[in-house]
Formats: structure tokens, C-alpha cells, sequence
């Protein structure tokens, strides 16, 4: 029944949110804009300010609706309920598939207008507007792009398990995982949440069955591809390279294991880009005290993982002309060098826009825009299935569900798995 | 002035009278009624539509149930709650009624006593998962400690073994209610009639004898309140798994009230989780049902 009340509890808080919203607008507002979004970590909330104070210069008052916890989920929740309601907020982080789902149910406005006028079409790569485009017309303005397959090393501890380069290919990894071990590190420092297990596992994907696999696999979602010997090699490398894992990571958040990689006990982390902003929290530097690098045979794939603001039609109450250039002015400035910059620098990704100064940023994020816009090229840039880049979120739950639950069953068969995989996606479709 | 009040008895103030009780009770009736029994309604009728990430109403009969019922994940939980719920209302009766007849002994210090076994229910379940997460986790609590100790041997790593991590909830949760459980029978016990007892101890009956045959028994409806409030703590038991496991390792620690949350509203498939809430209301009515008609029964025989 707790679920009930939640949902009580949400939906009327949610009804309150018209009244407390606009009578905080100041009178000489041009227009109010009001921002649901989940940046709420220390990083992540100072660059939003910076959002927000560029906002207000332009005169438009930001109303910020930041909601915390699960990932997003409790943010969503809020979302449903004000969309069902008649009472959207103006914008709203949304990504990746979800915003084909609610531009389907006809929520979403058009930034024809604004795309047209800032040459959007040229400011970004192909696969990133296509990302943000439902039915061929722009319904929201992508902010950064992480990159997910990247493998995070403490240099020191490799040096003292007398490892001396990072490994490029799974048999490399293996063997450093070995030594790791003999000298009595935790070789991979690795929380056992099923998001952390499934972005293992799609790195794994990628480095054994190459982008093209990947794209089967997790994009057309391709029996063949699923239930194929290759996806049993998958699976048993995943067991083999569960061996090297933290054995107290059960449930572990990825930024204590990352804590243990930072301070020398653990000698590797598979994570995605924001794993950087651990590092920089604990004062490290990129390429000497910490080195990235593609995960072991993912050199010159990318998997992508694109945070973006969605902007909904206005309510008919809030549908004002300054509302509207408020709106659309969110959608102009978040693409502009001065956000981009700061945001990309405090979240760890990489800017959207190609054609920014990259000396600003770390040597990982000048290795991440590279690798970007080489993978362009050669059609390796991928969607991450683990950050809900590459499917509906059920399927994506499927696949969650079977990884995790392989990797917790100590008798669980890699020959089997795939099928069981297929199987789930199948039912969740 | 008195005798204005006195001709105008009859009417304003009468009527006000007669219509505040239900004024003031009526906000509250509503939401009850809207927030509870209209939302029970609402999601009884998404259970049977194919509502994904928003609800929808294109009608599909019982394919959601259909699903459910070929849903791995959901049959791990299920028999998770039967254990769960088993065992943590059978354990915390006995350590319950067990605590509450040693501190029926009139012994010393009674009151402070009381008050440390009482305790852990003034914690919230999710500071309890959270703590006994830490205790649990071999890395740093109980196993770490022994083994720091010197009992190098000592692995005790079911927080982390899919087959055992259903105890290590039983463990928390046991830890959280079993004070409850002991308060509410020690007001029982204090209850009791001494003249039985007495009566007992003349006759030449052992304590254990008259615990067991005579004050126990007497205790029936303390057990079935105790029982009552423990059920629906089981079954509605979200936020201790949540803070201890996520309903890991993988799903095997999954409950139901778990399952419905993240298909709900994390995996956008409403319809599926909609059916899940309903079968878990149909649990609850399964217990409660019979209680109410019983009791109701007994009332009207008296």
C-alpha cells in the first residue's frame, strides 16, 4: 500500500506546483521558465547555477524544480504526473529513446524556430541531432556527451604490482587482473548495482562482437545475435571477469568503489566519464596521478550517453509569449560556448558542439572528443544500452534483470544465457 | 442578552452542532476515499489495460496477469515474501513473547530494560537496512571484526549469496520488531487476573506449566494484533530491502512491493506493475478478511 501513498503524495504535491511556481515570478520578469531536472550533486548544481544565472541575465526568471533520488526515477515520476495533470514544466531532463515516447503522446513543442536560427544542424554531429529530433523536428537541446566505455587505472598500483602499460585487449586485462591480485590489490574495483553490472557487460559486448554486434544486439535487438555462440563468449569472459571483482561490492555505489581505486586499494574501475569527477574531487590529475583509457579492445568505438532538456508545450494558463521566449532561450543558451564549457568541465563530458577549444579540458576529455569524432567516421559511434541510450527502458529493465542475476548465480551457464536473455527482452517487448 | 441566547437555542447554533462533526471529518473521508479507494480502483483498471510509461486505456483482459504469472523475477519474489514473511512473524512472536515473560518476573530495573528492547522500533526500516547492511557486509562488519579478532576462518557472507540474503532481511527485520512485539504482550500479561496464577501455584503448577497452559492461552487476541500488524509489515515491506539489498544480488532478494515499484514507475510498464499491486491487495485481503469476519462474529455473540 506504500506504493499508493507515494503516488497519493506525489500527485498532490505535484498539484501544488502551479501555485507556489508563478507567484514567485518577480514582476518585471520577462518570462518564466521552469526546469525539471535531477543535477543535484555538487558538480552537477554548480552548473546548472551557471544555467540559471545566464538565463536571468537575458531578464527570464528560472524557476527551479531540481527533484533528487533513484537515478532520475523519482524526477520522472514527478514528470508523469504533472504531464497526466495538464501541468508540464517548460523543460525537463529527458534522454535517448524516452523522448521519442513522449513525443509520441504529443507533449513535446518544436524548437524549429530556435535549431534554425543557431544552425544547430551544423553545431552538432549527426548522431547527436537525430537523438534530439522526433518526427524530424527538434523537441529538445542535448547538453553534453558522456562516454561510457572507458576503463579508469591508478598508475601507482600497477607500478607496484609491476604492471608496466595499460591493457588493450581482454587477454591483457585478464593477466592484469592476475597481477593485481598476486600483490594483493583488489583488481577491480566494481559495485554490484545492475545498471554497474549491465555496463559491464555492454563494454564486454563491444569488445568481443565489435560495433556492428553491438548494433545487433542491442539496437535491432537481433535473435540471432543474442542467442549466438558469440554472446556465450560474453557471458563467460563476464564470469571470468567477475573473479577480479571487489568481493564486498555487492550493492556498492560506483563512487565508493571508485574511492577505492583513488586511494590505492583497488588497481582498475569500468565506468563511464563521470567517474572523473572523483578524481577531481580528490585532487588528482588526469594522465599522471589517474590515466583513462577505451576499454580493452573498444579502441575507437564510443558509446555515448547524452543528457539533454526536453521542452514541453506550455499549459494553456502559461502559454504567454514570454513564457515561450523564456523557454526558447533556455534551448539557445545551453548550447552556447560559455555553458558548455563550465558544464562539461564539472560533469566530466565532453561538449556537444564540435567546435570548441578543447585545451580547456583535461587529457581525457581531449582523448574523449577525439575519439568522438573519429568514431563518427568509421560508424562506431554507439548508444549505451546500460544508460538507456539504445532501448525502451522495459527492455533495458529485461536485460538488467538476466545480466545481473548471471552474474549472482554461481552455477549460472554462459552457453544457456543468451537464450534467457532473448527470452526476457522478448517478454518485455 | 440571556434571553436572547435562549430563544435562539433552536437554531443557527443547533444546526451547526448537529453538521460540525461531519465538516471536520469530511476533508479527511475524501481523501480517504479519493486517495485510497479511488487509486485501488484506478490501478485495478490499468491492471487490465496495456498501460506502459503513462497510463493508457486500450484494454487487453488479463494479459498483464498473463505475464506476471510467466515473470521469473516475480515468482523469486513471491516465494521471497512467503520466507520472509514466515519466518520473521514466527521468529518475532516467540523472541517477542519469550522477552515479555522474562521481564514479567518483576525484576529489577524493569523499565529501563523495557526501553532498550523497545527501541529499534523507534528507528525507521531504512535506518535499520542501513545499518545492518554495514553489519552484514563481510568488508567491514561482523565477518571483518572476528576475522580481525583472529578467527581467520569466520566467513559469514550471506548478504552476498543469492540463496541466504532472504535470512539477512529476517535478521533486520526480527532485530526491528521483536521489542514491539514483547511491549505489546507484556501489557497483555500485566493483565492477566494474579488470583489465576495463584490459583495455579496452589494447585502445585511449574511456571512454565502456567505460562504455557494457562496465561498464553488467555492472550489470544494480543496474538492476533501482534500476528495483524506483523502480516502487513511483511507484506508491505519496501523501504528495509530497498535501503539493504535494492533487491540484490541480481533479483533474489526482490519483494513484491519491490517489483511493483520498478515496473511501475522506473521501467515504464504500468500495466504489469498495476497487476503486481493488485495481486499483493488480494494477499492482504486473503488475511484480513477472515480476521475482520471473526472478529465481527465474536462481537455479535457477545
Amino acid at each position: 500500500m506504500n506504493s499508493f501513498n507515494r503516488l497519493a503524495v506525489v500527485i498532490s504535491l505535484a498539484t501544488l506546483f502551479p501555485m507556489t511556481a508563478y507567484a514567485a515570478a518577480p514582476a518585471d520578469s520577462k518570462g518564466t521558465v521552469e526546469v525539471v531536472h535531477w543535477w543535484t550533486s555538487g558538480g552537477e548544481a554548480k552548473a546548472v547555477d551557471v544555467l540559471k544565472k545566464l538565463i536571468e541575465k537575458d531578464g527570464y526568471t528560472w524557476q527551479d524544480s531540481a527533484v533528487a533520488g533513484g537515478g532520475g526515477a523519482a524526477a520522472m515520476t514527478v514528470l508523469k504526473t504533472r504531464a497526466v495533470s495538464g501541468n508540464p514544466p517548460s523543460a525537463a531532463q529527458i534522454k535517448g529513446p524516452d523522448l521519442q515516447e513522449w513525443g509520441a503522446l504529443g507533449l513535446l513543442t518544436n524548437l524549429d524556430e530556435v535549431s534554425k536560427a543557431n544552425n544547430w544542424d551544423t553545431l552538432l554531429s549527426k548522431t547527436v541531432s537525430d537523438t534530439m529530433k522526433y518526427d524530424g523536428h527538434y523537441v529538445a537541446v542535448p547538453v553534453n556527451i558522456h562516454r561510457v566505455n572507458w576503463l579508469w587505472i591508478n598508475p601507482e598500483v600497477f607500478k607496484k604490482a609491476g604492471i608496466d602499460k595499460a591493457p588493450t585487449t581482454l587477454d591483457e586485462l585478464f593477466a592484469a587482473g592476475d597481477k593485481l591480485k598476486a600483490a594483493g590489490f583488489i583488481p577491480l574495483a566494481h559495485g554490484g548495482q545492475p545498471w554497474q553490472d549491465s555496463t559491464v557487460f555492454e563494454d564486454l559486448v563491444l569488445s568481443v562482437m565489435g560495433p556492428e554486434g553491438y548494433k545487433k544486439a542491442f539496437v535491432d535487438l537481433d535473435e540471432k545475435t543474442l542467442t549466438g555462440p558469440q554472446m556465450a563468449e560474453v557471458f563467460s569472459k563476464l564470469k571470468k571477469l567477475q573473479g577480479y571483482m571487489d568481493p564486498d561490492g555487492t550493492g556498492q555505489d560506483w563512487n565508493l568503489e571508485a574511492a577505492k581505486v583513488i586511494n590505492g586499494k583497488a588497481g582498475m574501475q569500468i565506468m563511464g566519464d563521470w567517474a572523473k569527477s572523483e578524481w577531481a574531487a580528490a585532487g588528482k590529475k588526469a594522465g599522471t596521478d589517474f590515466e583513462c583509457v577505451p576499454f580493452p579492445g573498444t579502441k575507437g568505438s564510443f558509446t555515448y550517453n547524452i543528457d539533454s532538456l526536453a521542452m514541453f508545450k506550455l499549459s494553456a494558463k502559461n502559454n504567454t509569449p514570454g513564457n515561450i521566449a523564456a523557454q526558447n532561450d533556455v534551448a539557445k543558451v545551453a548550447l552556447e560556448p560559455e555553458f558548455q564549457y563550465v558544464f562539461n568541465q564539472n560533469k566530466g563530458s565532453i561538449p556537444v558542439r564540435s567546435d570548441l577549444d578543447m585545451s580547456k579540458f583535461d587529457s581525457c576529455a581531449q582523448a574523449s572528443a577525439k575519439d568522438f569524432a573519429e568514431a563518427g567516421t568509421s560508424h562506431a559511434q554507439l548508444p549505451s544500452m546500460a544508460h538507456n541510450m539504445a532501448t525502451s527502458l522495459a527492455v533495458q529493465g529485461a536485460i538488467f534483470d538476466t545480466v545481473s542475476n548471471f552474474m549472482s548465480d554461481k552455477s549460472a551457464d554462459p552457453a544457456t544465457a543468451g537464450k534467457k536473455l532473448y527470452s526476457a527482452i522478448k517478454s518485455a517487448q | 442578552m440571556s434571553s436572547v441566547a435562549v430563544f435562539s437555542k433552536a437554531s443557527p447554533f443547533d444546526a451547526l452542532q448537529r453538521w460540525l462533526p461531519k465538516l471536520v471529518l469530511a476533508p479527511s473521508m475524501l481523501i480517504v476515499l479519493v486517495g485510497f479507494y479511488g487509486y485501488i480502483f484506478w490501478t485495478f483498471l490499468l491492471s487490465f489495460t496495456n498501460s506502459s510509461f503513462m497510463p493508457s486505456y486500450q484494454w487487453v483482459g488479463l494479459q498483464q496477469y498473463a505475464r506476471l504469472m510467466a515473470n521469473d523475477r516475480w515468482w523469486v519474489a513471491s516465494k521471497n515474501l512467503a520466507v520472509f514473511g514466515g519466518m520473521f512473524i514466527v521468529i518475532s512472536l516467540v523472541i517477542g513473547v519469550f522477552l515479555a515473560i522474562l521481564l514479567d518476573q518483576r525484576i529489577r530495573k524493569e523499565g529501563f530494560i523495557r526501553t532498550i528492547y523497545l527501541y529499534p522500533m523507534a528507528l525507521s526500516m531504512i535506518v535499520t537496512g542501513t545499518a545492518w547492511k554495514w553489519l552484514l557486509n563481510p568488508g567491514l562488519g561482523l565477518d571483518k571484526m572476528l576475522r580481525d579478532w583472529g578467527w581467520e576462518g569466520f566467513r559469514f557472507d550471506w548478504l552476498l549469496d543469492q540463496d541466504r540474503v532472504v535470512y539477512c532481511l529476517v535478521i533486520a527485520a526480527v532485530w526491528q520488531a521483536s521489542g514491539f512485539v514483547m511491549a505489546m504482550f507484556l501489557a497483555g500479561l500485566r493483565g492477566v487476573d494474579q488470583s489465576i496464577i495463584r490459583a495455579a501455584q496452589v494447585d502445585g503448577a511449574s511456571l512454565p506449566t502456567i505460562y504455557l497452559r494457562i496465561v498464553l492461552p488467555s492472550l489470544r487476541p494480543v496474538f492476533f494484533s501482534a500476528f495483524m500488524i506483523l502480516a502487513h509489515i511483511a507484506i508491505k515491506s519496501f523501504d528495509l530491502v530497498s535501503a539493504m539489498t535494492a533487491g540484490g544480488p541480481g533479483y533474489s532478494s526482490d519483494l513484491p512491493a519491490m517489483f511493483m515499484y520498478s515496473f511501475t514507475f522506473s521501467r515504464g510498464q504500468m500495466g504489469i506493475g498495476s497487476a503486481s499491486a493488485i495481486m499483493m491487495l488480494g494477499a492482504i485481503l486473503a488475511i484480513l478478511v477472515p480476521y475482520l469476519y471473526s472478529e465481527l462474529r465474536n462481537k455479535r455473540h457477545d
